[in-house]
């Protein structure tokens, strides 16, 4: 690998697995200050409105983190990746246009009426504020993921001179059946972060005797929504994300569960260390013939391993993606276990006295931003050697005429100010939590 | 014939940008020096705070414009001026993180570093923005591949060897900030009272002046280095407009801060502003970034375009998608209009 392009993909993969340390946090937030807002509105139950408000403010910043970083995204297809933007513009340049005329003029304007309007609005207009951030964010979701959908199965194009690439039907770009299965996987996603955060404040505040009411309607807002959510990550989302993969990136499947060999009736590998050089899979941990069946729905489907796929077509960091998606996974399932035992718990009536699970539910708080990493780099490892997958190379789509000396300069520069910016984060978000919901305000606030 | 119409879109979406940002960038600039008290500076901030991040979202939304009807000018342009674009991220980064963290805390040390942060990188980034546009009327040393890379500087001397900052960028990098200080105070004197709203105005007719020597020397200066432009205002001399344009909102900038008419006067410094951009954008058309290596290089409003079918769809989601964030502008305008307390 040249070592320009290995420096232009690093640039994008830490600017970008930074950038989406907030959005997935805000997206599935902006959905549960609806529902919180939702249900203060209905009851008139002015803890909830205090709920909204603390959860306002740790929205905010994260929304604000959000946009900074967010800003060198669309920057970057530009600087680091020309030959691509240049052959692909007309197509996702598209999608792209789409987020910042749909959905940022939206997010921008009604934030402002959420983190500074409630006392000029009414109740009802605010909570059509809350609304319209969560829809502008959930609408910059959707743009975003259809252009990496875009690239991941590029349909609705034709090729033109030189290395172009024309769009040929804009509702086969938008309505690209990739879309539908990954935007939910994410969005879904991005509730999960959105619920087990909101949980691990509420078990913090309860273990340490602090704003009680508050951390109550935390746990039990979080854990449903958390529960619903985490399930449907696992069906039918990831089910229908995988078998998406199976059919349209089968030698991405194969990588990413260590599958070296062809057979039918194949299992899966449950833990592993693919062996690139020898072509195993080492320790294996099997269940026998899930693989078959999970993929194809027979237990005696035959599954294509690497072996039989030309090594060009591999993607070129096979240990990496079967790392990547086995955390996700595995993080996932821990995920859906806490998640069952702390409904069940709430069911009962017994969640908020069983200090075991709180802990658990305090100390989960790092597991859906891993998990929904891990997820990422699955998608984006595996989308590799290709940058649109069957159409362009990612060597053929960096910036030519960008050495890896400056490549490298901007990427040391953004990674020391993300760092100082990391910290500021956390001091913020840690004197919010600390500080908690604003209890005296009760009734008083209009 | 759509690439023009698109040509002209992405030039209303640059302007917008510049209109609107502009005028925070301004404040941004301004607030050290007419600003005493930390309640002064609070009103500078408040003036500018519910709508700064809406403005900002021009640059995005004609950025992802220009990708999509532009791709091969977006491509060479992002990649070639790659460092000094960097610097516009980091700037932009910083301002908007000092603009939203100054008031979490109230400290001796806290709320007057962000405010400097704050100032500093408004300054620069008015400064880039226009260093940018001197680049763009210069040219640059675009290949036959239709790409090239500039350096921050090289020799200073605006030729083919000229990194992104010479004498003639620099120059328009300095119009643009003295230009973008008399907007930022023009705004503010609309926003406040008192004795900071006499010292911005004072401040303001200061910066007026410069923006009236600068607009003289920037002008020689363009004609001299681009000969595209006087071609071009001799073969259409409807494009006159434009200037004339620049003129008499520079004009009226005077006359109505004088009258003490302070909407007049900063509705003036908005037409001032569209009509120096269109008059650059005019002057190098057809081209969209010119070759000072070889001219038959230079991407023009043809060759760099997207193909005809995108751009005809691009329409029939741009035009209401616009309209829906016009009206969320005027919204967000109308219920934080008036002086801030």
């Amino acid at each position: 690998m040249d070592s320009a392009l290995a420096v232009h993909r690093l640039h994008f993969a830490f600017t970008v697995t930074y950038h989406y340390l907030f959005p997935q946090l805000t997206m599935g937030l902006a959905l549960l200050i609806v529902i919180l807002k939702t249900i203060a509105l209905k009851t008139g139950d002015q803890r909830y409105h205090q709920c909204a408000r603390f959860w306002v403010k740790i929205f905010a910043i994260n929304f604000a983190m959000g946009v900074v970083t967010g800003i060198p995204m669309e920057f970057q297809f530009g600087t680091n990746w020309a030959r691509f933007s240049r052959a692909s513009g007309g197509v996702i340049g598209q999608t792209l246009a789409m987020e910042g005329v749909f959905s940022f003029f939206l997010e921008s304007t009604f934030l402002g009426l959420l983190v500074y309007g409630e006392k000029r609005l009414s109740p009802r207009q605010h909570w059509l504020a809350a609304f319209m951030v969560f829809l502008g964010s959930w609408l910059s979701g959707f743009f975003i993921i259809a252009t990496d959908a875009w690239m991941q199965h590029p349909v609705g194009y034709k090729l033109g001179a030189g290395d172009d690439i024309l769009l040929d039907s804009f509702w086969g770009l938008i309505l690209n059946p990739w879309t539908l299965w990954q935007y939910l996987h994410n969005m879904i996603a991005a509730v999960v972060t959105g619920s087990f955060v909101m949980t691990s404040v509420g078990a913090y505040y309860l273990l340490a005797g602090r704003f009680q009411e508050h951390a109550r309607i935390f746990l039990r807002t979080g854990v449903v929504a958390g529960t619903i959510a985490v399930l449907a990550m696992l069906f039918p989302t990831g089910d229908g994300q995988g078998r998406m993969i199976a059919e349209h990136q089968p030698v991405t499947l194969a990588a990413m569960e260590g599958q070296f060999e062809t057979e039918s009736g194949a299992p899966i590998a449950l833990v592993g260390q693919p062996d690139t050089d020898r072509l195993q899979l080492d320790n294996p941990l099997l269940v026998p013939r899930a693989l078959s069946f999970l993929t194809y729905r027979r237990w005696e489907a035959e599954v294509k391993g690497l072996k039989d796929f030309p090594r060009d077509q591999w993607p070129d960091n096979i240990p990496l993606l079967y790392y990547s998606y086995h955390i996700m996974v595995g993080l996932g399932t821990l995920l859906i276990a806490l998640a069952l035992a702390c409904s069940w718990f709430l069911w009962r009536g017994r969640l908020y006295g069983n200090k075991t699970l709180l802990w658990a539910l305090m100390l989960a708080l790092p597991f859906p931003y891993i998990a929904t990493t891990a997820g990422w780099m699955t998608a984006e490892l595996g989308r590799q050697p290709w940058l649109i997958y069957g159409l362009m190379r990612t060597s053929a789509g960096d910036s030519a005429r960008v050495s890896a000396g400056n490549g490298l300069f901007t990427l040391i520069g953004f990674m020391g100010l993300y760092m100082v910016l990391g910290i500021l984060f956390l001091f913020l978000i840690h004197r919010e939590i600390d500080h908690g919901p604003e209890v005296q305000e009760t009734g008083g606030a209009r | 014939m759509i690439e023009i119409l698109w040509f002209c879109l992405v030039a209303i979406m640059i302007a917008g940008y510049v209109i609107l940002d502009g005028f925070d960038l301004g404040a941004g600039v301004v607030h050290l020096f007419v600003a005493r008290t930390e309640k002064e500076r609070q009103q500078v901030l408040a003036s500018i705070g519910p709508v700064w991040d809406g403005n900002e979202v021009w640059l995005l939304a004609g950025g992802g414009t220009l990708y999509f009807a532009f791709p091969a000018l977006y491509a060479a342009a992002f990649s070639g001026f790659y460092l000094a674009l960097m610097m516009v991220l980091w700037l932009l980064i910083l301002r908007g993180i000092s603009i939203e963290l100054r008031s979490h805390i109230e400290s001796r040390l806290w709320k007057p570093f962000w405010d400097r942060v704050f100032g500093a990188s408004s300054a620069l980034l008015a400064l880039l923005y226009g260093v940018a546009l001197g680049n763009v009327v210069r040219g640059v040393p675009l290949d036959a591949s239709g790409y090239f890379f500039l350096p921050l500087w090289t020799n200073f001397l605006p030729n083919a060897q000229a990194g992104a900052v010479d004498w003639y960028t620099l120059l328009i990098g300095l119009a643009a900030l003295i230009a973008l200080a008399a907007h930022g105070c023009y705004w503010v004197v609309l926003k406040t009272t008192g004795e900071l709203q006499a010292r911005t105005r004072a401040f303001g007719s200061k910066a007026w002046l410069g923006v009236a020597v600068f607009t003289a020397i920037i002008t020689v200066a363009s004609f001299q280095l681009q000969s595209n432009i006087a071609k071009e205002y001799s073969d259409r001399r409807w494009g006159y407009v434009f200037p004339l344009l620049a003129l008499a909102g520079l004009i009226g900038m005077r006359v109505a801060s004088g009258r003490r008419r302070d909407l007049g006067a900063f509705l003036c410094s908005c037409v001032y502003l569209a009509g120096m951009l269109t008059s650059a954008a005019f002057g190098v058309f057809p081209y969209v970034l010119p070759s000072n290596a070889a001219p038959e290089n230079g991407l023009t409003v043809t060759n760099s375009a997207a193909a005809s079918y995108g751009l005809y769809v691009g329409l029939w989601w741009w035009i209401p998608g616009m309209l829906l964030a016009a009206v969320y502008s005027v919204f967000v305008y109308r219920h934080f209009s008036g002086k801030v307390e």
